[in-house]
């Protein structure tokens, strides 16, 4: 029997994935578990992988397109096995949403995410062509409530290219002012066009979460001239960057905390352990990771999440931490990083940092942090404002770490100082449980033997 | 209240007009002792005598023209063309003359003249005598251009479109005549440029004018009876248009149809259209949908004169249709 390969989420939140490159050819034998093709997902390169086996029949997708989550990708079926009827559906979202995990799964876990991803499904010819008095008759007493029915039947989506929400004027801006991502609404409108009465039926089943609109106003062009600029499609991640960041500066009310630290400690600390052999090095950074992990499990009323309805208190502390990359930001996360070994931390943080520059980087590897970390202190940034992973609660900014001349005790003296810059949620963060919080980590760098405590 | 037909909400407002003002008059064909060839001016001749009340030879240009002068030195003429089909022979002395007098005198000439006459189409009366000329006026900058659709607003439009100071296009549908309706006897005038909301809903909203208006109101009882309740806004003045009335409309149901007895290309509608994409674009829920005559001459057969003509059954699919429910 023959096996459908589709376009897989692969990631929590992606939506769209870019074929980079086929691993099978056309007529090539495949086995179930071997891997197909790479797809670059918003966050990473990943593999498709086929569990049926049989021969890669028919590849549906080019090297180099992007085709939505769902999208058939490829057919997989014995040599002679007559395989027109499937190929005709090429280029449409499978029935009923998500592909069946037995069709292809990925090399990597795809569990929680993968639900959580909007499907565009398609319908039955049967109930595409109700007969229009049928639907007629649904409408007294007043045509709003047939949109309120889930059995209402929505009519057919035609195949999203990139992604593409099509949706009313008034939806668009209903959906704005109610913080809700189109994406995550079903159209039921011409074309899967998302309406009025999917925004109120969205908001009514609270099934989105709060977000901002993805659709902005656009604004006022101006003309360009030709050498001014140059285009750059924008890759899977960027857009992740914008959408993401672009939610968190808008609603979240944020406020920045500043404090210095005097590092003589740590540097001590730092070259005593060096000097008991390499593998006893530590960087500065490792040493504030972990200040900063073992300081949040201190305060839980800033290791939470803002969940819209409700504050969400973490009781483990899952460690963000903002890595750059050649195409972008990206978070992976140390997981229960107040618990780790100062030298697991700087294990762990020098293998996410290397994986996420290779863009290797599994879902769970950069999802699910509770607090998150930004350094630029290697750009020789003195201090800067970052700005917050939503739902978390704050971000704390590190700034390069320096000699500076300051007063200890009347008298001038140089010392090792770094800045640190802490941005607030002001909804789940007061300005004093912020200060506190800088405090206790200010005990902590200044006197780093605590960290072993 | 009275029950009177269109035709004598016309004719009343005349006559009330003359009896206020005597710079009024009555001019066109067979106005006087015919009594109007659609007894509008029924008795006027008796009433007023023939230096109000004046029959003209055929001649569109001529007795048009005569009445642009009139109204230069200062007499406020109606001139009734027996349908606007005839009007086109007119059309230089409104246009040219009428239409720019004021802006070309540099405001010394004003032109209170009304050009009145049937609009539109009626039953079986072929491509050159079913035409609705309300776009081909209404485009004309220093023209008024007024549509009503029953005989309260024919009258307080008329006595209005008497008072301007300026030329006014005044379309009766011609199939309207014989309609009835409530006119007070007390004096009433309703302003130019201001639209009517003729029945509220939350639904949908039609926009219309003349005698689609009925259609409009008979669209609304039946799909009442769905459960569907639509707003109907008489725009009552083509130009200047409400604008202000359309938004209000469109903004609370988030849909509209614009319906209209003239074609399709450049018509009322497409005016409509593109104040609603301008002022309400953020409030649309569904593309705006016009129902309009066919784009051809009008067919003599009655099926397809039927066919070719915006009816009740095409108002009420447009308006499931913009509301996703065909």
């Amino acid at each position: 029997m023959a096996t459908k390969v589709f376009m897989e989420a692969l990631s929590p939140t992606m939506e769209e994935g870019r074929l980079v490159k086929w691993l099978k050819n056309e007529g090539d034998a495949v086995k179930s578990g071997e891997e197909l093709a790479e797809v670059e997902t918003d966050k990473a390169i990943m593999e498709l992988v086929a569990r049926g086996d049989g021969i890669l029949r028919k590849r549906l997708i080019n090297e180099g397109d992007t085709a939505p989550v769902g999208t058939l990708a490829g057919v997989i079926a014995t040599a002679d096995e007559n395989i027109d009827s499937l190929v005709a559906g090429a280029g449409t979202a499978p029935a009923g949403g998500a592909p069946a995990p037995a069709q292809v799964v990925a090399t990597q876990q795809e569990t929680a995410g993968a639900s959580s991803v909007p499907r565009r499904p398609e319908e039955s010819q049967g109930e595409a062509s109700t007969p229009p008095q049928q639907k007629v008759a649904d409408v007294p007493p007043a045509p709003p409530a047939r949109a309120a029915a889930p059995s209402a039947p929505a009519p057919t989506p035609a195949p999203a290219a990139q992604g593409e929400v099509r949706s009313s004027p008034l939806a668009r801006r209903l959906a704005s002012e109610r913080g809700l991502d189109l994406h995550s609404v079903q159209g039921s409108g011409p074309n899967g066009r998302i309406i009025k009465r999917d925004i109120e039926a969205a908001a009514a089943a609270g099934a989105a979460a709060p977000r901002a609109a993805a659709a902005a106003a656009p604004s006022a062009p101006v003309i360009p001239r030709e050498g001014d600029f140059h285009d750059e499609p924008l890759s899977q991640i960027r857009k992740t960057i914008a959408k993401r960041l672009g939610e968190s500066i808008g609603p979240i009310p944020t406020f920045y905390l500043t404090a210095e630290y005097d590092l003589t400690r740590v540097m001590e600390m730092r070259k005593a352990m060096a000097e008991l052999g390499d593998q006893f090095k530590v960087s500065v950074n490792d040493v504030l990771l972990k200040a900063t992990a073992v300081a949040l499990s201190q305060h839980p009323e800033v290791n939470a999440h803002w969940l819209g309805d409700k504050i969400r208190y973490h009781n483990r502390v899952h460690l963000g931490m903002a890595v750059a990359t050649d195409e972008g930001l990206i978070v992976p996360v140390i997981w229960d990083a107040d618990r780790k070994r100062m030298s697991d931390i700087s294990r762990e943080a020098k293998e996410l940092a290397k994986r996420a520059r290779e863009r290797k980087l599994k879902p769970d590897e950069f999802t699910g942090s509770t607090f998150s970390v930004s350094n630029l202190g290697m750009f020789g940034i003195d201090q800067f404002t970052a700005i917050i992973n939503p739902p978390e609660a704050g971000i704390l900014a590190i700034g390069t770490s320096e000699e500076k001349l300051v007063v200890v005790d009347g008298e001038p003296v140089v010392r090792n100082r770094v800045r640190v810059t802490m941005s607030c949620d002001h909804r789940i963060i007061d300005g004093a449980v912020g200060a506190k919080f800088l405090q206790t980590l200010r005990r902590l760098i200044e006197n780093p033997l605590m960290l072993v405590f | 209240m009275p029950v009177i037909t269109y035709r004598d909400a016309l004719g009343a407002a005349i006559r009330e007009e003359m009896q206020r003002d005597d710079r009024v008059f009555l001019m066109g064909e067979e106005v006087a002792v015919y009594q109007g060839a659609y007894k509008v001016s029924k008795g006027f001749l008796q009433e007023f005598g023939e230096m109000r009340v004046v029959d003209t030879p055929i001649t569109e240009l001529g007795f048009a023209g005569v009445g642009v002068g009139a109204a230069m030195v200062g007499l406020r003429p109606v001139i009734e063309f027996m349908t606007w089909n005839f009007a086109l022979l007119a059309l230089d002395q409104v246009v040219n003359a009428a239409a720019k007098m004021l802006y070309m005198s540099g405001g010394q000439y004003k032109i209170p003249i009304v050009f009145r006459g049937p609009n539109g189409a009626a039953l079986q009366l072929s491509a050159q005598h079913s035409q609705a000329w309300e776009s081909w006026l209404a485009h004309i900058p220093g023209l008024k251009v007024i549509a009503p659709g029953t005989p309260y607003d024919a009258k307080g439009l008329l006595k209005s479109a008497i008072r301007d100071d300026n030329p006014v296009c005044f379309l009766e549908g011609e199939m309207l005549y014989n309609t009835k309706g409530e006119v007070p006897d007390e004096e009433y005038l309703i302003p130019l440029g201001k639209a009517d909301l003729k029945r509220q809903g939350e639904h949908c909203s039609i926009i219309t004018h003349g005698k689609m208006v009925l259609v409009a109101m008979q669209a609304a009882d039946q799909l009442a009876k769905e459960g569907i309740n639509i707003d109907v806004v008489d725009l009552r003045t083509i130009r200047p248009m409400d604008v202000e009335a359309i938004g209000e409309s469109v903004r609370k149901t988030n849909r509209a149809v614009v319906l209209e007895e003239g074609w399709e290309i450049c018509g009322v509608g497409a005016q409509v259209v593109d104040y609603i994409q301008r002022d309400c674009f953020d409030y649309l829920d569904a593309p705006v949908i016009r129902v309009h005559q066919a784009d051809t001459p009008m067919p003599y057969a009655k099926g397809l004169e039927r066919a070719a003509k915006p009816d009740l059954p095409k108002a009420i699919a447009a308006v499931k249709k913009v509301m996703y429910l065909d």
